[in-house]
Formats: structure tokens, C-alpha cells, sequence
């Protein structure tokens, strides 16, 4: 309505300031929409063409079809990757939130000395993915280490955890559950949110601790738990640095990560179409999990401003 | 009674707290610990954390490096590499985000879409090809396909957490500086720079570190061994002489942590915080 009011002349001032707001906006965001242009959505494009031809960097890609992802179907390597990285993030995703979980619940009581500790449980978050925690873990969890001489004081274990091929997987969700602080932290700064109300009332109602955990904390948490659920996961199918270093997919192929078997087939192997080939399988399995994460949440997430049940 | 209770359970949790904290930074602990170890010691006492005798040798003979190379040459490609990208990601993903959170342009919705989507795409999908036309325009075995993300905006969830952070900022103060005569340009410089300020540090914060560890950019780009980044002179340190020489390559390691862990010595309260309010890794 206002619109139609104005005046021609500042119809066309308030025009030709669009223009120049238009200009402006493409040149600020320009640093990012060229990277995107040159370093993600052509990427994108090349690596789908890529991943129905066979290449190898010294001739040029030549057209198979659908033979790379038909061929990924029996590829005895490749099936044990999906089965290594998917045991690896159900087992690990989930241990590492419930430890977070527990232990922001804990810190939560408000205790003096709460915050000194959980920024302390936060250093392994922040140097966990180095390679200098990769030499130690290869040495404490090796033959004579460390971690292997105390198990082997209390007889538990032969002298190798890592080049035991029924060990050397849980000794990666080990270091990957070491670094629960950063969703603890997430969870702490959730439970803060949570009105005490909620609890006072509960109280007086005369629910229990647990009840109380049941019906207030985990229902008020839902968007944390949500959030911190997609994130892992999918930080969790990206896995790299540390299962290539620490074990380098042995033993056995017993932690032979996707994205080890994508990398090895790419930059040792050379078959550039075969590994785009997995790249977006690895792109489709991502996607249907979030997917599947945002369709189930209506059921099990709760968010407050919709108004409670 | 209600007191003793109450003192009990303070008792438990404390005794909870400090063993779990000290299954924590054992391993970090137990690194330095054994860069000080005579070499002998670190696997016949390899579960303690006091060296019979303090040995600092580990130090100099490991930063004379290996193959020829010292750490020196290491240290200062990682320095280089990780000032830049983080000084690039500031600049240019403050006012990447700038124009997403203030300024209007055609198909601004679908962009952002765009920006966020590419959040959570896996890295491997872009790799291979990136990998394919930094050989043709021969910049394998340079800094540049490492330096160059950082010159474009940075990672996209910097630029997410910057564009939330200049939604926070009231608009009168734009308005009052058009009034004033202020240029876009002038905005962006005078007004939203200087009140961004606390997410420039968390951004600033969390791309050194991510840059510093960066382990799959370097492997796959740098071939000669003096282009080599700390991280990949470790690997290959471990790979080569890590059988031998464990005291030398555990005191380069904590070397390499230095940085991260002086971080987070100063700025613990803005790394909590920022982790907590963004989600941040």
C-alpha cells in the first residue's frame, strides 16, 4: 500500500539504490559465492561425471556406465568398509552422548569446582584429531604399552590391542568416546535452559529423581540430544585422520574406514572414478541418515515454542 | 543426618570427578612425561608419569628433524599456512557474511540455502576433483590449495556463526551511519567490524586450531619434504624412525600441541563458549 503512494522520483532513487544494494551484495559475498562456484558445486559436478568413468590421472577419463557402482556391490573391501564405519558410529555416537550426558547432569548440580572440571574434560575435544594424540594412542594402546601393561597386570589381554584384529576397532571408539567434552558442553548449556520451575512443581508433586529425569530433563533436551546426534553421526561417517594413523585400516581390515578405503583407493591406487564412485555413496548414505534424523524428529523431539504436551 | 548426607554425596562426586579427570588428561600427561624419559624408560616404566630422571635431550635431537630437515622448516610452513588462512578467514568471511546479514541481492535465499547445505557435505565429494585441477593448473606441492579456502570466506560454519552474530546487531546503528553519510563499505568497517569482535575471536580461535591439525590438505598436496607441515612431519617421523627414537617424536608431538593447549590455557572461557552458544565442534 505504502508504495503505490510514493512519488515517481523516489520510485526510481529507491531503484536505482537497489541496484547499487544488489551490486554491493554480490561484490561482498563474492569471495564466498566464487569458492562455491570453483571449489564446490563444479567439484560436485565433475565428481558425479567422474564417478561413471574410469580415470587415473594419466589418461583421459573414459565413460563406463554404471560398471564403478555396480562393481562397488561386490567389492569384498568395500562392503567391510560400510560395516566397520557404520559398527563405529552406532557404537561410538551413542556411548559418547550418554557419557555427556551423564556427566553434564553431574556438573549441572552446581557443585563448586563444576566448571574448572568440565573445561578440563574439554581438552581432548580440542586435540583429539591431531597427529601428535594419534603417536600417543599408537603407543599406549600398542605391544609394551602403556595401557597394554596395565590390562596385562590384571591378566586381562594379550600384548597387542591394536594389532589385534578384535581389539584395534574399540581402541579408535575409545578415543572417539575420550572426546565427549564438546557435547558435554552443548548438553550443560541445554540443561541451564531447562526452567526450574518445571522441577520445583514436579517436586511438590512429589515425583521422583527419576520421574523427574524422565518427564522434564530428556523431553526438554530433545533439541540438544537432535542436534548433537546429526553432528556426530556425521562426523562420525567422515572419520579419517585417526583410524589411517593409528592403524591404518588393519588389522585385517578390521578398521577400514570409509573415508581410509575412499582416500587409499583415490591417492594409491589412482582409480579416480571408482573413489568419486564412493564419494557419493558416502554423500547418499549422509543424506538419507540426516533425513531420516529430520522426518523421525517430529515424533521425538520437543521444541518448547510449539507449545508443551 | 541431613548434612552427612549431603557431605557423602559431595564426597562421591568428587572422588568421581578427579578419576575420570585424570583418565582424561593421562594420555597428555603421559606424553610429556615421556619426552622427558630416559629411552630406556618409556617402555620399561611406561605407566608412570615422574621420570626417574629428567632428560631434555628429547628436545634438541628431536627438532633436528629427520632426512635432513629440521622442525624448524616444519614449524614455520605451519605457522605460515595457518596465519594466513585464519587472517583470510576473518576478512573475507566477515564480510561474506556482512552481505548475507545486511545487504539485499537477487536470489539472497537461494545462496544462503547454498551456504548452508554445504555445512555438512563430506569433504570427499569435493576432493577428488579438486585434487584433479590443482594437478593441471600445477599447484601440487604448493601452499596454495591450502591457503586458498581461507581467502574465500572460510569454512562455511564461520560464516553461518558470523551472520548470526550481525543479525544480533541492531540495525538503528547502520541507519543512524547512513544518516551520518556512512558507505556500505563504511558500515561494514566502522560499525559491524568493530562490534563483531567477540565472534571474531571464536572464529579466529577454533580456524587455528582446526588449520594447525589439519592432516588430509597437507598429505594429499605437499610432496617435497620441505613443504611439510608439522602434522605430516610427525606421521612421517613415526613411520620412519617412531621405533627407534619414541623420546624424539613424543617431545616433537607435545611441541605440536603447544600451540592448542596455550589456547586453551588463555582463552577456555571463550572456547566453552563459543562451543556452547554455536554448537561448534
Amino acid at each position: 500500500m505504502t508504495k503505490t503512494k510514493k512519488i515517481p522520483v523516489s520510485l526510481t532513487l529507491a531503484s536505482n539504490r537497489d541496484k547499487s544494494d544488489h551490486l554491493a551484495g554480490f561484490l561482498s559475498i563474492s569471495p564466498w559465492l566464487i569458492g562455491f562456484i570453483l571449489l564446490i558445486l563444479g567439484p560436485m559436478l565433475a565428481s558425479l561425471y567422474l564417478s561413471f568413468t574410469d580415470y587415473n590421472l594419466l589418461s583421459s577419463p573414459s565413460w563406463v556406465g554404471l560398471a564403478n557402482y555396480r562393481s562397488l556391490l561386490t567389492d569384498a573391501r568395500f562392503l567391510k568398509s560400510l560395516e566397520v564405519t557404520f559398527t563405529f558410529v552406532f557404537v561410538s555416537v551413542p556411548l559418547k552422548l550418554i557419557f555427556a550426558l551423564a556427566l553434564a547432569m553431574l556438573f549441572n548440580t552446581g557443585r563448586k569446582g563444576s566448571s574448572f572440571f568440565s573445561a578440563v574434560y574439554y581438552i581432548p575435544s580440542i586435540i583429539g584429531g591431531s597427529v601428535a594424540i594419534a603417536v600417543v594412542w599408537k603407543q599406549l594402546f600398542g605391544r609394551q604399552g602403556a595401557v597394554t601393561q596395565i590390562l596385562s597386570l590384571l591378566n586381562i589381554t594379550d600384548a597387542n590391542l591394536i594389532g589385534n584384529p578384535d581389539t584395534a576397532l574399540s581402541v579408535l571408539i575409545l578415543l572417539v568416546i575420550w572426546q565427549f567434552g564438546s557435547p558435554m558442553i552443548i548438553f550443560l548449556a541445554g540443561l541451564r535452559q531447562i526452567p526450574i520451575e518445571l522441577y520445583e512443581a514436579a517436586s511438590v508433586d512429589g515425583a521422583s529423581k527419576w520421574r523427574q529425569f524422565f518427564n522434564i530433563t530428556l523431553p526438554m533436551l530433545t533439541p540438544v540430544i537432535f542436534f548433537n546426534l546429526v553432528m556426530q553421526t556425521i562426523q562420525g561417517f567422515m572419520t579419517f585422520t585417526q583410524a589411517y594413523l593409528i592403524t591404518g585400516g588393519g588389522p585385517l581390515d578390521e578398521t577400514l574406514f570409509y573415508a581410509v578405503y575412499l582416500y587409499e583407493t583415490a591417492f594409491e591406487y589412482l582409480r579416480m572414478g571408482y573413489a568419486s564412485a564412493m564419494a557419493w555413496v558416502l554423500l547418499i548414505i549422509i543424506a538419507v541418515i540426516t533425513l531420516i534424523f529430520f522426518l523421525t524428529s517430529k515424533y521425538w523431539v520437543f521444541y518448547q515454542s510449539e507449545g508443551g504436551r | 543426618m541431613h548434612s552427612n548426607k549431603r557431605l557423602l554425596s559431595d564426597m562421591i562426586f568428587y572422588v568421581f570427578v578427579i578419576a575420570i579427570g585424570i583418565v582424561m588428561i593421562y594420555p597428555i600427561l603421559w606424553m610429556i612425561a615421556s619426552s622427558l624419559k630416559p629411552a630406556t624408560e618409556i617402555f620399561n616404566n611406561a605407566v608412570s608419569l615422574w621420570p626417574s630422571a629428567f632428560v631434555w635431550e628429547n628436545y634438541p635431537s628431536g627438532w633436528a628433524g629427520f632426512g635432513g630437515i629440521g622442525f624448524a622448516t616444519y614449524f614455520r610452513n605451519s605457522v605460515m599456512i595457518t596465519s594466513i588462512v585464519v587472517v583470510g578467514t576473518l576478512l573475507t568471511g566477515s564480510i561474506v557474511a556482512y552481505g548475507f546479514a545486511r545487504l539485499e541481492f537477487k536470489m539472497k535465499n537461494i545462496l544462503f540455502a547454498c551456504l548452508m547445505a554445504t555445512i555438512m557435505l563430506p569433504i570427499q565429494i569435493t576432493l577428488i576433483p579438486q585434487y584433479i585441477i590443482f594437478n593441471e593448473i600445477g599447484w601440487v606441492n604448493t601452499f596454495y590449495p591450502l591457503l586458498l579456502p581461507g581467502l574465500m570466506g572460510g569454512q562455511p560454519f564461520f560464516i553461518f556463526l558470523l551472520i548470526q552474530f550481525i543479525r544480533g546487531i541492531p540495525r538503528e546503528l547502520d541507519e543512524a551511519a547512513i544518516v551520518d553519510g556512512c558507505s556500505k563499505l563504511g558500515i561494514y568497517w566502522r560499525i559491524i567490524l568493530p562490534l563483531l569482535k567477540p565472534a571474531l575471536v571464536t572464529v579466529a580461535l577454533f580456524c587455528f586450531m582446526w588449520t594447525w591439525d589439519d592432516f588430509l590438505a597437507p598429505l594429499i598436496y605437499l610432496n617435497d619434504a620441505s613443504l611439510h607441515t608439522v602434522t605430516i612431519a610427525l606421521r612421517n617421523f613415526m613411520d620412519t624412525q617412531g621405533s627407534t627414537s619414541w623420546g624424539p617424536l613424543l617431545a616433537m608431538s607435545s611441541l605440536s600441541l603447544l600451540p592448542q593447549l596455550l589456547i586453551f590455557a588463555f582463552f577456555q572461557k571463550h572456547l566453552v563458549q563459543g562451543i556452547a552458544t554455536t554448537g561448534l565442534k
